[in-house]
């Protein structure tokens, strides 16, 4: 059985000018023990629906699904306690920014025994006992004096062993990884997608990886799921995504990337993601799209079957991509 | 391509979050009454406030016992018509605001703009001199100053400035501080712009947010300083119908007439309130922190 | 080969921080003796991790700031402080952060008129509008952008208009200090796309600041490796990617994700963080890191040593 397991969720924010739908539609189903990935750019509603699902995101969100539940609790129908109680402990998250995701008012240790204390009940020895063993896991040099250390007189690399540390404390079921690397340099951002790997190995426990880069998609995920304008727009094992995307828009970024370039000028997508204001009717892809026609414009498009990749396309792309 | 081409004017945005605090915007009406009666209160007061009717002294407000349609607020101890001078007062109180917040506001920019643009040593130094004056209580130091230039409207005035000055300071470094690093800032050195225009074309524009709110609330306290120098006679001088003045006058008779007393009070509290209120608004409709995306 | 645009020799650059009224102030060398030379039409990229001067050489080369020790040169004028204001228009500089580096309270025309206003003073109002829209045209902003605010345009094109106050003044060289690394994956090829096509056509010079290699690779002809201030290896685009020679060069590759699933790859793992600049270690600044490091790397500092693939360690990759 799934351990998570959302269906049909939508997402609306009031704004100044009228609602905007940031999540449309998506379903998201994680497997016990998998590392999926949600892939897409700024403003496709990656985050916002993991905010929606964690109850974190402020009162001017309306989200509605027709699923979500966890572990088969359906998180829509328990008290907002109940819920507390499974965010946290079941599912953690840890966020981009690992310098202000920090209190910079109390130590690292206290900030990791503080979710201990609420969610395990563990007594004041055995929770130095666990964060330090738990700094030890996410690799901390010298565990005990850095318990004692302010969140200030670490490094970036350094704050986001201390998150994964606070997100792993309760042993949760799902981690959810919103941008881990994206503020972080290139070497130490390999150091900590290892690190997030060899935890989800060791542990057992399901990943969700939000990121908008396929290098770290292709060499971390197993399945991947694309996002686009609140959409999810295709759905594949890494291998296969990569290799055959079957949506158009997957297939245009992959081509986009520099390291796939063949020639000097790149293939570009035209125009820039749907806002607010000049939503299409039809496909949400349709006026960047080099493959659409009439239909496309005016008919929204249905979600193919697994094989195809569950692309959100009136034509699904067939042909053998790149391999 | 033009994505957000729909997208609202800045008013029209400021507009929809200022209309959002219901208190802000019975603020706005109420001081937009308060600037009509200021502007045509010729017109609108039924005698000159200076004008005295002997015959008719202490005249209670006309829906009380004794009262008199003819006064609809009632006289004052020389039978001057109390709604007419409390018009008037409104007149005062507006210009006392507006020269106040215009002179404490544009010193306090340019000496905040060059504080944070200043080498070090210059920037302590003002900013330690903005200190002294913070580190006195507002009135007493307004009172000293018109002591020394001699008690008047107009030198009440410039005291008031003079205190509220560095909070314009303040403001205005702490905002350019921020701002002065910023990308625009440096492409701006970088295309050769100069000091000056750094300072006025570049960076103030952008720092004009929290200074629209502290005028607006400065605009108050400026009113509610005036009047308090005025009771204690170092503000405007009797006979005008200043509205802190007219307590001072009817202080003696304020067992006897309440409605001397009570009406400029009211006039004062309301109009503060109401601009107040106002700047609360402001503050959240300027401040991107609090806005919803 | 014609002669380099920019030429730069020992160029350092050295901050004092804290210390207060009266104590000793602290010095962080961000940069240190980094010498290049850019060929016309060419693009260095100036490569490493944050921390590691290559902001702090963007600022130098554009005349923002002086440097502390070294010299360069822009078109054979060599560039002192007192020479910035006539050589104001021979470099310009795009950033990374195309949300910041607008001024949010002016117009397009104003943002992009500001350059001419100020170095081109005998130019009429008329004249100045020409050139800003034939400007914009050049990289792909429509004309009806001409009087609208930053706030209305999405990070591509606002990236678009940053470029296009860079080429107000007609620059021989640019500065592109990180331009596409705040870009979505679909904008940032755009972008890409643009400053190729314009170096093309306007035979640009291009210092090109990054940290993603895969951006580098593509638009770069050489390439300069820095770590913590100091320029740790150099060479073509070719002989730096395909035979990399200082260890950091190729930990830095590795780490770099590919994406293609397919090739699983041995990351080399670096253990440990940058050092602080404050107390930058005696000998080769990499040797904590460095898992080939031997007592020398920490006692003596490596010279960048070689014939145009140039290194600075003592136990370089590949003899």
């Amino acid at each position: 059985m799934a351990l998570l397991s959302i269906r049909n969720l939508s997402v609306d924010f009031a704004t100044a000018a009228g609602s905007f739908r940031a999540v449309d539609a998506m379903d998201v189903t994680v497997d016990p023990g998998e590392i999926l990935a949600i892939v897409g750019e700024s403003g496709s509603g990656k985050s916002v629906a993991m905010l929606a699902l964690m109850g974190l995101l402020p009162w001017t969100a309306t989200v509605t699904a027709d699923e979500m539940s966890f572990d088969g609790q359906d998180l829509r129908a328990i008290s907002p306690r109940t819920r507390r109680r499974i965010v946290g402990k079941d599912i953690a998250m840890i966020f981009q920014e690992p310098m202000s995701s920090l209190n910079p008012c109390f130590t690292v240790g206290f900030q990791i025994k503080e979710g201990l204390k609420k969610h395990l009940g563990l007594d004041a020895r055995a929770r130095q006992a666990r964060a330090l063993e738990l700094m030890e896991m996410v690799g901390i040099p010298d565990p005990a004096r850095r318990l004692n250390a302010y969140p200030h007189q670490m490094s970036g690399g350094m704050s986001q062993r201390v998150m994964i540390a606070m997100a792993i404390a309760c042993r949760p079921r799902l981690l959810i990884a919103d941008e881990p690397t994206t503020a972080l340099d290139v070497t130490i951002q390999a150091q900590i997608l290892d690190l997030l790997t060899d935890l989800q190995a060791e542990t057992g426990m399901a990943l969700i990886l939000i990121t908008h880069d396929m290098g770290v998609v292709a060499e971390t995920a197993r399945r991947v799921s694309v996002q686009y304008a609140g959409q999810k727009v295709e759905e594949q094992q890494v291998g296969p995504l990569f290799a055959r995307p079957h949506h158009p828009y997957t297939s245009a970024l992959l081509a986009a990337l520099p390291e796939r370039a063949t020639t000097r000028i790149l293939p570009t997508i035209p125009g820039v993601v749907p806002g607010q204001f000049d939503r299409p009717r039809g496909c949400l892809f349709a006026p960047r799209c080099a493959f659409a026609d009439e239909t496309c414009r005016t008919t929204p498009p249905p979600v193919q079957p697994p094989e195809i990749g569950r692309a959100r396309c009136h034509y699904p792309l067939m042909q053998e991509g790149r391999g | 391509m033009s994505v957000a081409a729909a997208r609202q004017s800045p008013l029209g945005e400021f507009w929809y979050y200022f209309r959002e605090n219901r208190g802000a915007v019975i603020g706005l009406y109420i001081f937009a009454v308060f600037v009509f009666v200021a502007l045509f209160a010729p017109l609108l007061a039924p005698y000159d406030p200076t004008q005295q009717f002997r015959q008719s002294t202490l005249l209670p407000p006309a829906w009380a016992v004794g009262g008199d349609w003819a006064f609809p607020l009632g006289t004052d101890p020389l039978g001057r018509d109390m709604l007419s001078r409390l018009i008037h007062g409104a007149r005062y109180s507006f210009f006392v605001g507006i020269v106040v917040v215009v002179v404490a506001a544009s010193g306090g920019i340019l000496i905040g703009l060059i504080a944070g643009f200043a080498p070090k040593w210059l920037d302590t130094l003002i900013m330690r001199l903005m200190d002294v004056i913070l580190a006195f209580p507002s009135l007493l130091l307004a009172l000293v100053l018109v002591a020394i230039l001699g008690p008047s409207l107009t030198n009440a005035m410039i005291a008031i400035a003079l205190v509220l000055q560095p909070h314009y300071v303040r403001l205005t470094r702490a905002s350019v501080m921020s701002e002065r690093t910023r990308d625009y800032v440096v492409s701006s050195r970088v295309a050769g712009a100069k000091l000056p225009r750094l300072m006025f074309i570049t960076v103030l524009p952008n720092c004009l947010a929290p200074i629209i709110v502290q005028a607006a609330l400065s605009f108050s306290t400026a009113i509610l300083d005036a009047a308090a120098l005025g009771f204690l006679g170092m503000g405007a001088q009797p006979p005008t119908p200043e509205w802190g003045t007219m307590l001072a006058e009817a202080r003696e008779f304020i067992l006897r007439a309440w409605w001397v007393v009570t009406f400029p009070g009211v006039a004062i509290l309301v109009t503060v309130l109401a601009i107040n209120l106002m700047g609360d608004g402001l503050r959240d409709a300027l401040d991107p922190k609090l806005k919803r995306s | 080969m014609s002669a380099p645009v920019v030429q730069a020799s020992g160029l350092s650059r050295v901050y004092e921080v804290g210390g207060g009224l009266f104590g000793k102030p602290q010095e962080i060398r961000a940069l240190s003796e980094v010498s290049f030379a850019i060929p016309r039409g060419k693009t260095l990229a100036v490569v490493g991790e944050s921390g590691c001067g290559k902001s702090t050489l963007a600022r130098v080369v554009t005349m923002i700031e002086p440097p502390s020790a070294g010299s360069f040169a822009i078109d054979g004028t060599e560039v002192t402080p007192d020479r910035w204001d006539g050589l104001r228009d021979a470099v310009q500089i795009v950033f990374q952060d195309p949300y910041g580096s607008l001024n949010p309270r002016q117009r397009i025309s104003a943002i992009l008129g500001e350059p001419l206003k100020i170095n081109r003073k005998g130019m009429s109002r008329a004249d100045r509008e020409a050139k800003v829209r034939e400007v914009m045209g050049l990289v792909g902003l429509r004309p009806e952008f001409y009087d609208r605010y930053p706030h209305m345009f999405s990070g591509g094109q606002r990236q678009r208009i940053a470029v296009a106050r860079a080429l107000m003044l007609e620059p021989k060289v640019l500065v592109l200090d990180e331009p596409v690394s705040a870009l979505d994956l679909s904008v940032q090829s755009q972008i890409l796309n643009l400053l190729l096509e314009l170096q093309d056509r306007l035979g640009l010079t291009y210092l090109f600041i990054s940290h993603d290699l895969s951006v580098v690779r593509h638009v770069c002809d050489e390439i300069m490796v820095m770590y913590l201030g100091r320029a740790v290896e150099t060479g073509t685009k070719d002989q730096v990617f395909d035979s990399p020679r200082h260890p950091y060069t190729l930990a830095l590759l590795s780490a770099t994700p590919v994406a293609d699933p397919a090739r699983r790859k041995e990351r080399i793992k670096l253990t440990g963080e940058l050092p602080s600049p404050l107390n930058i270690p005696s000998g080769c600044a990499f040797a904590a890191r460095c898992w080939k490091a031997r007592d020398r790397c920490r006692a003596e500092r490596p010279e960048l040593e070689g014939d145009g693939h140039k290194a600075a360690c003592f136990f370089p990759e590949g003899g």
